[in-house]
Formats: C-alpha cells, sequence, structure tokens
C-alpha cells in the first residue's frame, strides 16, 4: 500500500512550483469528481511546505489525509495521483475499495434485456399527462408505465409524507410541567428571584427522536421495471425526512444516500445511475443483505432503525443464507419493512425461495409495484409501532441503554 | 514524561513514526503522515476504521509521548453541552445562596451574588472547555471517542469548537487555547459526520497493519509472549480475517488472544488452546461456529508450520 508500484524515475519537482502544482492536482481531482473545498487546498499547499514534498511518498500522503474525506475517494485519488505526479497509472489491484463485489451469476441472462427499454419507451405516443387523473396512476403497475407517466411520477412521490417512526431520545427538553428530572440549572435561576429559596423548581423531560430509515433497493434484472420507479420514491423519502440512509443492492452494495441528497430528482437518478455500475445484474440477494450486515448495518446503521426492503425476493443464492442475513439485520434493526411489487399479482405467493427464507424475520409484508402500494408502504414505515415508546419500551434499540 | 528519545513536537513524518514506536504504537506512513500534519498545521484528526485497529490508541499514546494529559470524551446520543463542555455545581449554587440568605445580605446584594454564583468557583469544567482552557505546560491531547454516537446538535457544537479553540460561557467570557490541544476523533461510520467538520479537519483511514507490523505489534504490547506464539497468532488471525466472518478479528483481538495463550501457559499454537480462548478473538457464535467447520485445527496447522 505504502508505495504504489514504484513506477520509473519520478519527475524532478521545483519546490518554488509547488503551489501552482497543487492547484492544478486539486483540479485533477475535482475533474475526476472528487469534492474539494478550496479550504482543503489551503490546507494542502501548507501541508506540503510541511512535510517533505520532493518525497512523492510524503506527497501522497499529505494530499490524502488533507484533501480527501471519505474513504470512497481513496481509490479516484490514488488514481489521479499515479497521472498528475508521475505520469503513470498506478496499478488499482493494490488499492482498497469500498464497494464490495459480490460473486457474479453464473448466468448473465438478466441483463440481456436492459437495452431494450428505451426502445419500448419510444413506440409509445407520448400523450400528455397533464389532465390524467392522479387516481387512473394511483393503481397502475409501474411495469406499464410510459417514459411520459415516470416523468409524472416525481410530483406524485412528492406528495408522499413519509414521516417514520419516533423513538425517545436521551436528549432532554425543558418541560412545563411538575415532573420529570429536575433541572438544576433553571432552579438556580429562578431561586435568585426568591431570596436564593428555590421554591420554584424547573423540570426536564426525554424528547423524542425519528427513528433512522434505512432503504435498501434491489436493482437486479428481475426488478427492472421497477426498479426505476422505486428511486423515485428513495429519493422523496430522503427529501422528506433526515435520518434516512440508502443503498442498491445488485451484484454489489452501493451506498445511495449522497447522490440522493439533491432537490432535482432527475440530477437524483442520473446521480445514482453514475454510481451503481450494475444496474440489472444478477441477484444474489442474501449475500448482498450480508454486505449491508457487515459493512453498514450491525456496525450501527441499522441499530434501532426501521430497514425497509424494496425488492421482489428473487435470489439465486442459497436460501440458508438468506435467512442467515435476515436473522442478523433482525437482531439489531427495530422493525423490517419488505415491500415486495410481484405481491399484487394475481395468485402470488412468496415461493420464490429467497423471499419465503426472508418472510420469517419481516415485520410488514407490503406490495410495491404501484403509487397507491408506495403509499401505503409510507404509512407502514410512519405506523412502525410509536406506542411501544410512549410506554417507554424501546425496541431491540441498543444505542441509548450502553453508556448508562 | 517521554521515556524515548524523540523530541516533541516531531519535526518530520520519520520522527512521528519514531516517537510513537519508541511508545509501543507502530504507525505505517500514511498514519504518520496524517498525525505529523494534525500537530503540524494544529487541525484535529478525524480516524475511521473498523473496530479494533488502534484508533483510539492513536490519542493516548500521543499523550505518553507528548508528555501531555489524555483528555477524553466519549461521545453519545444525548450528549449536551452541560456533558461535554461546562456546567454550574448547582447543588453548591443552591447552598451558597442559601448560606447568604442566612447571614442576610442577600437582599442587599442581590447582583454581586449573582455573579459570585456565576464565577470560576462555582464552574465544573467538562472535556471541551478543560482541553480549551487548560494552563498546561505540554497541550493536552482531546480524544473524541466514536464521534458518529453523538448526534447533529452536538457536532455542530463541536464544529464551533474546534474551528477556533475557543468556548464562551456567557457568564464569564471567552477561554481561548493559547496552545490548542491536540484533537484526535474517532469514528466507527454508523453515520457520516457532517462535511462541516470534515472540512475543518484532516481525514484517515485506519488499515488493519501487515503481517509482519502486527508480529511486532503483538510482541511489544504483550508481556511474555514468545516470538513464536506472536507470529502463529497472527497467521492464525490473517486468516480468520479471510474467512468472511461477521466481525473479522482486528488488532486488539490478536493482542488479547496472544495474551490469554500466554496465560494458559502455551509458548505456542495448539488446537486444544486455541479451542479453549476462541472466545478472546471471535466475539460472535456464527464466527466461531464458521471457524470450526472450516476446521480450526488446519488453520493452527497451517500458522504453526508456515
Amino acid at each position: 500500500m505504502s508505495d504504489p508500484t514504484t513506477p520509473p524515475a519520478p519527475r524532478r519537482i521545483d519546490r518554488s512550483k509547488l503551489p501552482i502544482l497543487a492547484v492544478g492536482f486539486v483540479q485533477a481531482l475535482r475533474d475526476a469528481g472528487v469534492e474539494v473545498p478550496i479550504g482543503a487546498t489551503l490546507l494542502y499547499v501548507r501541508a506540503l511546505a510541511a512535510v517533505n514534498s520532493l518525497d512523492r511518498s510524503e506527497r501522497y500522503w499529505c494530499g490524502r489525509t488533507t484533501l480527501i474525506t471519505r474513504s470512497e475517494d481513496f481509490m479516484t485519488y490514488h488514481k489521479v495521483f499515479g497521472r498528475y505526479w508521475v505520469g503513470a497509472e498506478f496499478d488499482d489491484a493494490e488499492e482498497i475499495s469500498t464497494s464490495t463485489t459480490i460473486a457474479l451469476d453464473q448466468e448473465d441472462d438478466d441483463g440481456s434485456n436492459s437495452g431494450d427499454g428505451d426502445q419500448d419507451d419510444d413506440t409509445q405516443p407520448d400523450v400528455t399527462m397533464r389532465y390524467s387523473a392522479v387516481e387512473v396512476l394511483r393503481d397502475k403497475d409501474f411495469a406499464d408505465y410510459t417514459k411520459a407517466e415516470l416523468a409524472e411520477l416525481n410530483h406524485l412521490m412528492a406528495q408522499i409524507r413519509i414521516g417514520g417512526a419516533r423513538r425517545a431520545s436521551r436528549r432532554l427538553r425543558n418541560s412545563p410541567l411538575r415532573r420529570g428530572r429536575p433541572d438544576l440549572r433553571r432552579t438556580v435561576r429562578r431561586a435568585l428571584a426568591n431570596d436564593g429559596e428555590p421554591i420554584d423548581r424547573a423540570f426536564r423531560r426525554q424528547s423524542e427522536q425519528e427513528r433512522r430509515v434505512v432503504l435498501l433497493l434491489d436493482i437486479s434484472g428481475s426488478m427492472e421495471a421497477y426498479s426505476r420507479a422505486l428511486l423515485r420514491f428513495v429519493h422523496a423519502t430522503v427529501l422528506a425526512r433526515g435520518r434516512v440512509e440508502a443503498f442498491a443492492l445488485g451484484t454489489r452494495l452501493t451506498r445511495l444516500t449522497r447522490e440522493m441528497a439533491t432537490l432535482d430528482p432527475d440530477r437524483a437518478l442520473t446521480n445514482a445511475g453514475e454510481a451503481v455500475d450494475d444496474w440489472s445484474g444478477g441477484t444474489r440477494l442474501g449475500e448482498s443483505i450480508g454486505a449491508f450486515n457487515d459493512e453498514w448495518a450491525v456496525r450501527g446503521m441499522a441499530r434501532g432503525a426501521v430497514v425497509v426492503i424494496l425488492s421482489d425476493g428473487w435470489d439465486r443464492g442459497e436460501p440458508e443464507v438468506m435467512a442467515e442475513q435476515m436473522a442478523r439485520l433482525d437482531r439489531v434493526a427495530y422493525r423490517i419493512v419488505w415491500s415486495n411489487p410481484l405481491k399484487a399479482s394475481e395468485g402470488y405467493a412468496p415461493l420464490a425461495r429467497g423471499m419465503a427464507a426472508a418472510l420469517p424475520f419481516v415485520d410488514e409484508f407490503v406490495e410495491g409495484h404501484s403509487l397507491g402500494a408506495l403509499e401505503a408502504l409510507a404509512e407502514a414505515i410512519n405506523r412502525s409501532a410509536t406506542d411501544r415508546v410512549a410506554s417507554g419500551y424501546e425496541g431491540h434499540s441498543g444505542r441509548g441503554r450502553r453508556l448508562a | 514524561m517521554s521515556t524515548g528519545n524523540t523530541a516533541f513536537p516531531p519535526a518530520s513524518v520519520a520522527d512521528v513514526a519514531a516517537g510513537l514506536a519508541e511508545h509501543d504504537y507502530l504507525a505505517d506512513e500514511a498514519l504518520a503522515t496524517a498525525i505529523f500534519l494534525a500537530i503540524d498545521l494544529q487541525r484535529p484528526l478525524l480516524l475511521e476504521g473498523e473496530a479494533g485497529v488502534g484508533k483510539t490508541e492513536v490519542a493516548k499514546t500521543l499523550a505518553r509521548w507528548s508528555g501531555g494529559r489524555l483528555i477524553r470524551l466519549q461521545c453519545y446520543e444525548g450528549l449536551d453541552a452541560g456533558q461535554a463542555v461546562y456546567e454550574w455545581d448547582y447543588s453548591r449554587q443552591l447552598l451558597h445562596l442559601r448560606t447568604r440568605e442566612a447571614v442576610g445580605d442577600l437582599a442587599a446584594n442581590a447582583d454581586a451574588v449573582e455573579d459570585e454564583l456565576y464565577s470560576d468557583k462555582f464552574l465544573v469544567r467538562r472535556p471541551l472547555l478543560d482541553a480549551v482552557a487548560h494552563d498546561d505546560e505540554v497541550p493536552p491531547v482531546l480524544l473524541i471517542d466514536e464521534v458518529d454516537r453523538a448526534d447533529d446538535e452536538f457536532e455542530a457544537f463541536l464544529l464551533e469548537v474546534l474551528s477556533e479553540y475557543a468556548i464562551t460561557v456567557p457568564e464569564l467570557g471567552t477561554f481561548r487555547a493559547e496552545r490548542p490541544p491536540i484533537v484526535i476523533i474517532t469514528s466507527n461510520r454508523t453515520r457520516d459526520v457532517h462535511d462541516a467538520l470534515k472540512r475543518r479537519a484532516l481525514y484517515h483511514w485506519v488499515e488493519h497493519p501487515g503481517f509482519e507490523r502486527e508480529v511486532e505489534i503483538i510482541r511489544r504490547r504483550t508481556h511474555g509472549v514468545t516470538d513464536d506464539l506472536a507470529g502463529q497468532v497472527a497467521r492464525a488471525v490473517a486468516e480468520f480475517r479471510g474467512l468472511g466472518l461477521y466481525k473479522p478479528p482486528g488488532v486488539a483481538e490478536s493482542i488479547d488472544w496472544a495474551q490469554a495463550l500466554h496465560r494458559l501457559e502455551q509458548r505456542g499454537l495448539t488446537v486444544e488452546a486455541a479451542d479453549a480462548s476462541l472466545g478472546t478473538v471471535l466475539k460472535y457464535r456464527e464466527d466461531q461456529q464458521r471457524v470450526r467447520d472450516h476446521g480450526l485445527a488446519g488453520v493452527i496447522a497451517a500458522a504453526v508450520d508456515a
């Protein structure tokens, strides 16, 4: 790691030109898609002056620690550094990557129809949707949507209200009532007005905090008809409330939270399209959920959270893996909601092996094929047992307890 | 004070590596560079990485090396200014009020008494204020541990403190650090730390050490463990990490395991002792199961033979 590939004869660098070279390097990083604020550039130039900047290795680490703020960008940094300072491509193999590759399916027929979608859409007459009653779209299966209807979906999604479960927080608030925990700070203040007699006592009470919502969107080939529409739902959710995390489950696990955090739905979709490089690939759902467990969920992201899985439950992996990973997720999550677009189909039974294995761990199993179904899903997320909080029961959230 | 030969503050990246090594922390060049810059540019250093790779240990070692105090703030949800920055000693304030009242001069001097109540005497300094308003000869090391567990409100607050190294107590005025503390922030990445805070800080992702380094760490961090045992433990742990476990063991676990085996009077790794002490290195039942299914004996044999 510390000395990647040792390319031949590094270029001589004139120390006085370093600031200009540094700014050029930052520009190259930005061109490669890394966000570097001005402040970081200044810091970088100062850092270069502090280390032995003629030493390539010190220059490498000094830039990475000042210019990069998340491990996902390490790879890009590595490549750009190689191109810019050394004039050579660095070997990729030894750099760490934060996205996890899960075994690819042997058969790849899943992805073969990926190019067809646009053609289908173009053959449809481009009718204006303005007059079309929301009611018509409400129950229409996403798979039957035309391109224009998909565009219309943005407006409709924005109207879905996603609130979400609340839980007791450890943060205390001033209470107007004369019960709860004594608030000595305010009591002392008030006592001053009464000749030092703490007659008027103040109290604080526990406040509530929104539970985190984690959305896992299956983007494998079998979900192709739905994943783009559902992505809009994911975007609407990320915008509607704080504490939302979004991931795409495919042959890789891709975190989409940042990509979704823009007001413009088209921009968000484009971002997601760029971030995910395995649209409509194979399905290893159990293993993807396992990767999510390893990288994020068990470490804390899903603890006490409402986890929403948007998937048809089609899994080419072993059902035991699915059951095992769902059990793990169930142990940390507050509630697991599974939204399955196929559930609405006539005669549907959750017989797909993956779905059958996962079902025992799912708290709510809902449809997910239409706007109406997504409204129901939003309600399911909102519902998540607020009454338990009122009675002081915290579900299996371990967060608050640990420091007691 | 420091026992090693490398002076603090360090003059180069190599000095950092040497200074930390004298206090039994083996940093690679990447981490040493980050630490050097954090000290030299007086910026907080945000360390992310798997649990057990030694993030917290960086701060502890820096404190030992520099001879400064280690001031630790463990974050948790609901952490507020009263616990992190300062609080007034309310019970004593109330007592003071009662005394004044008993003496009978409260009504006449209400303003003066209020000033008294909110003076340094009744101020309880919590870690952040303690680190900023220090008058130590050597700046302290401020460790803000597991910042991802605290909530956004606290982060905003932290940002304010770290951007100026100053804290304002409305009743008393502004405390400003003449020599800023060395600030190490750790995160397990259960959520993203806010961008504004990241912009303020240097960032480094701490990796698992390579094999040679891990052996050396085990040797330095344990007592009485033979070189053979250290090497075998490191090799077995490396093998475990490749088995796709829920929680691949970190360096902390390697050290614990080696120490445990030594306490079990092992001079080398054996299947029986490894099996009996597996709980010190693998903390999930499923992980232990997976290793046993994979064949613990095989792993141990490979580690011993190599």
